[in-house]
């Protein structure tokens, strides 16, 4: 009885969610069968037009990288901010930076930094470290910095949860019994904060799936993604049916991606329940 | 027969900062030896255990072990067995494989390892639990896998921080049994740090008493309690009354000292001079209540008992002295000597060689 009263509170937040997210997503998802008619023809496009695979192929590879990056500054940041607790404000601030400003003024700052005569560049040619300017931006590499700038908090903050859940004596204890700092990362720090750092890692992937001005300010002819090939066809295109099929592809993905981490973390690293 | 020494430190120091935690330490442990640290909190027992274990590294000084200078060593190469205070089982590994996780670390094969994990789950009784999770047992089922986990490859020093600081009074009174055995039966040198002086007189060969980071004393058991050299020593370790005077006389083992009751002879300890303060030390179950015109003991008081507590095996007195002070007794129940009752005069007293004199430092 008591449990089923307390499903109640549920509605009003269900209620929410399916009044401006469900009903609107659904609507938009059946153009992709339904617009301009009824039917498969916009799957079709997708799947006999070689400009989806691209997007598609870019949108991957950005979000890969994007993950990959994030993961390998993500984890020597958060194990600093888990231990050593002088520093863990200083680093949260660090970390928050990004989300101060809009996404514009973001890009718009890399730009200035990353362009040819650019800061980065002329301090750089000045020290003599190079001869000519790096291509730091308007392609892969711009759009690389640029997301994982944005997303890095996505991971640190999940993973420092985990280190800092982890007992302190753990890893001295791993020293003591004869473990060297690689094998006692790789047998107790890693599967201890797996669940955090695949949490982060897909929060990352599924973000950064659906990224467009970051890739279109700061990335190249290239770097075209899908996020902006729906809002291209939303906005100047009027294809309603190819636009709703992209992000059923999006959405797809997305979902596989969640059950499966839930299942990667579920299995080893959780204490069974009682 | 002379043991060879397996742990030696030579003026061990560690500043943190503007503390120094741990001040000038000099340590010699013998094969099969079980010391103690014993000290109020932050006298830096686990400082030294954690020099000793290469987790932290001493500011100077040097630690041996088996005679080879360990500063070069980090922990993981030191082979040393330690057991930690929260016991620090992998949470993720089954009993089995957190004991075999030493053993996989030194390059043994996996059943190899799985094999010997087993004996020694044996050895510390539990040969059923191997395939749980540490959070599926007990406290103490964790303590004894942790201790199994720092006894499979067999250490040639083991060190114990508080191991059973987390375990109510049943289980640490068996644990203290078990680890007792364990030590017996495997002839390790075992370095244990404990706030418990109870434990501490029970299971050790030596006792150092830490304070303030220094070692006080360092001596066996019975020594310390009935021969601590300092104040705080002989506070530290059981109860004791302290009667301050200045000495009057010195010959040999005795001294003299005046004090408001008069003078009162006891043991004098190292570091007494004549003429200078002192304290007299005297253990509660030292006192006994003596019949006027007794005269086999050396020291007497007058005195009235102003409380009395029944301990069961015993009964605890406080006695208010003629100058105020207060003097603690202890009268084992069912002696021939009259009850104490509350309220009641007394004269009180004690042998010479019952009492400890001491330099006052305060
Ligand atoms: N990492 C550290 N940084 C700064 N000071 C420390 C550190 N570790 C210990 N100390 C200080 O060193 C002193 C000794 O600490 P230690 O932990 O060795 O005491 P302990 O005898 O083990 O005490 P307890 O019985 O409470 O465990 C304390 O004053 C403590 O505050
Ligand atoms: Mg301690």
């Amino acid at each position: 009885m008591k449990r089923q009263a307390s499903r109640l509170l549920l509605l009003p937040g269900a209620a929410f969610v399916a009044t401006v997210f469900a009903l609107p997503v659904g609507a938009l998802l059946l153009r992709s069968v339904s617009d301009p008619t009824w039917g498969l023809q916009n799957f079709r496009a997708l799947w006999e037009e070689p400009v989806y695979a691209s997007l598609i192929r870019n949108t991957v590879q950005i979000s890969l990288a994007t993950t990959v990056c994030c993961i390998l500054l993500a984890y020597p940041f958060a194990h600093v901010m888990a231990t050593r607790p002088r520093l863990t404000r200083l680093l949260t601030l660090v970390v928050l930076v990004p989300f101060w400003s809009s996404i514009l003024v973001r890009s718009f700052a890399w730009m200035v930094l990353l362009q040819n005569n650019g800061i980065v560049n002329q301090s750089l040619l000045r020290l003599g470290l190079i001869d000519q300017p790096l291509e730091l931006i308007f392609n892969r590499t711009g759009v690389l910095i640029g997301m994982v700038h944005v997303l890095l908090p996505f991971v640190v903050f999940p993973l420092y949860g985990a280190i800092r859940a982890m007992d302190p004596a753990l890893m001295p204890a791993a020293a003591c019994l004869g473990a060297g700092p690689i094998r006692a990362f790789l047998r107790v720090q890693l599967p201890l904060t797996l669940a955090g750092l695949v949490m982060g890692a897909v929060l990352v992937f599924v973000m950064a799936l659906g990224y467009f001005i970051t890739p279109a300010l700061l990335g190249g002819r290239r770097d075209a993604v899908i996020a902006r090939m729906i809002q291209l066809q939303v906005s100047q295109l009027g294809d309603w049916g190819m636009a709703a099929t992209l992000s059923l592809v999006l959405l797809v993905a997305t979902l596989i991606l969640l059950g499966a981490s839930q299942l990667l973390v579920r299995s080893p690293a959780r204490r069974p329940a009682g | 027969m002379t043991r060879p020494t397996v742990l030696e430190l030579r003026g061990v120091s560690k500043n943190f900062g503007p503390v120094a935690a741990v001040a000038d330490v000099d340590l010699e442990l013998k094969q099969g030896e079980f010391i103690s640290f014993l000290g109020p909190s932050g006298s830096g027992k686990t400082t030294t255990l954690m020099m000793v274990a290469g987790l932290q590294a001493p500011s100077s000084g040097s630690i041996l072990l088996n005679g080879r200078d360990l500063a070069p060593l980090p922990p993981y190469k030191r082979n040393i067995g330690v057991v930690f205070q929260h016991y620090a089982l992998f949470p993720h590994m089954s009993v089995l494989a957190n004991i075999a996780f030493p053993l996989e670390m030194r390059k043994l094969g996996r059943m190899q390892a799985r094999r010997r994990a087993e004996a020694v789950l044996r050895l510390v009784g539990l040969p059923d639990l191997g395939d749980r999770l540490p959070s599926q047992l007990s406290g103490g089922q964790q303590q004894r896998v942790a201790l199994a986990r720092a006894l499979a490859y067999e250490p040639p020093l083991l060190l114990m921080d508080e191991p059973l600081g987390a375990l109510d009074k049943n289980l640490r009174a068996q644990m203290q049994i078990e680890i007792a055995r364990l030590h017996r039966e495997l002839g390790i040198t075992v370095l244990y740090v404990t706030h418990d002086q109870e434990e501490a007189l029970v299971m050790s060969d030596r006792i150092a008493v830490f304070n303030h980071g220094r070692v006080e004393q360092i001596g066996q058991p019975q020594s310390l309690y009935e021969r601590p050299v300092t104040r705080f020593v002989a506070g530290f370790l059981g109860d004791s009354t302290f009667l301050p005077g200045k000495v009057q006389a010195l010959q040999k083992e005795e001294a003299v000292v005046l004090t408001a009751h008069g003078p009162l002879r006891g043991h004098a300890s190292p570091g007494v001079r004549p003429g200078e303060a002192a304290v007299v030390a005297v253990r509660p179950e030292r006192v006994v209540l003596l019949t006027p015109g007794d005269t086999a003991r050396e020291n007497a008081l007058r005195g009235r008992i102003s409380d009395v507590i029944y301990l069961g095996q015993s009964r605890k007195f406080v006695v208010r002295l003629e100058d105020g002070s207060e003097l603690l007794g202890l009268q084992p129940i069912g002696t021939a000597s009259p009850a104490v009752t509350e309220g009641s005069e007394v004269l009180l007293g004690w042998s010479a060689t019952d009492c400890n004199v001491l330099a006052d430092s305060d």
